[in-house]
């Protein structure tokens, strides 16, 4: 418990393209994310099946954070402390599922080795 | 999808014909850390949580999903109830 202001400093510092302050919570493009925890949840719906539930940070270029937490699907095998990309969008991620119609809004589709960023 | 808090519910006699028989819960978002962020919002229920508990919910026309083939008019929906998490971040492991 306590990670002191650091979190209010995020939301602020992630504004990109003047979103409102809801999308800009939960953005809907492809993200990078870093693996942060995991989630157990016995009574979940039945789509969910065998499904592992992790809780993942969106990550800038340079590895700090930006914006909320979320909790994610994942359908590619990630474990803690792994960069990884995230879908936020209903679609993609029932499809990272393998369930069409489940209640998902965000999964993880890919372990990122490394990015290079040429500027 | 977000973990949250149910800490109460909503009671509308008067609702969407489609809403009928669904559970509204109102819910907290909690941070990794357990507390609270965000605001409240108002969730259907499709698993059968209850005040107090810990649960997650899904964002979008995503709630809807579970009442198929119902068209119920959400945007958020509690889709289970979490029984732990742990957080590890690098540095504090």
């Amino acid at each position: 418990m306590g990670r002191g202001t650091s979190g209010d400093s995020v939301e602020r510092g992630f504004s990109p393209r003047g979103l409102k302050t809801e999308d800009r919570r939960r953005g809907t493009e492809l993200q990078l994310a870093r693996v942060i925890g995991t989630v157990v949840a016995t009574q979940k719906h039945a789509s969910f099946g065998g499904a592992k539930l992790l809780l993942v940070q969106p990550v800038a270029l340079d590895d700090s954070p930006r914006g909320t937490a979320l909790l994610a699907v994942d359908s590619v095998g990630a474990g803690v402390n792994e960069k990884v990309l995230i879908v936020m969008e209903g679609r993609a991620a029932g499809e990272a599922l393998g369930r069409k119609g489940a209640p998902v809004d965000a999964a993880i589709v890919g372990i990122v080795d490394h990015v290079d960023v040429h500027e | 999808m977000q973990i949250a808090k149910v800490i109460g519910d909503v009671v509308a006699t008067m609702k969407d014909k489609n809403l009928n028989g669904i559970k509204l819960m109102l819910l907290q978002p909690l941070d990794p850390d357990g507390k609270a962020t965000g605001r409240t919002l108002v969730a259907v229920d499709a698993i059968g949580a209850g005040v107090g508990e810990t649960v997650f919910f899904v964002r979008g026309k995503e709630a809807s999903f579970p009442f198929h083939p119902v068209e119920v008019p959400a945007d958020a929906g509690i889709v289970g109830i979490v029984d732990h998490w742990d957080v590890e971040r690098p540095g504090t492991a």
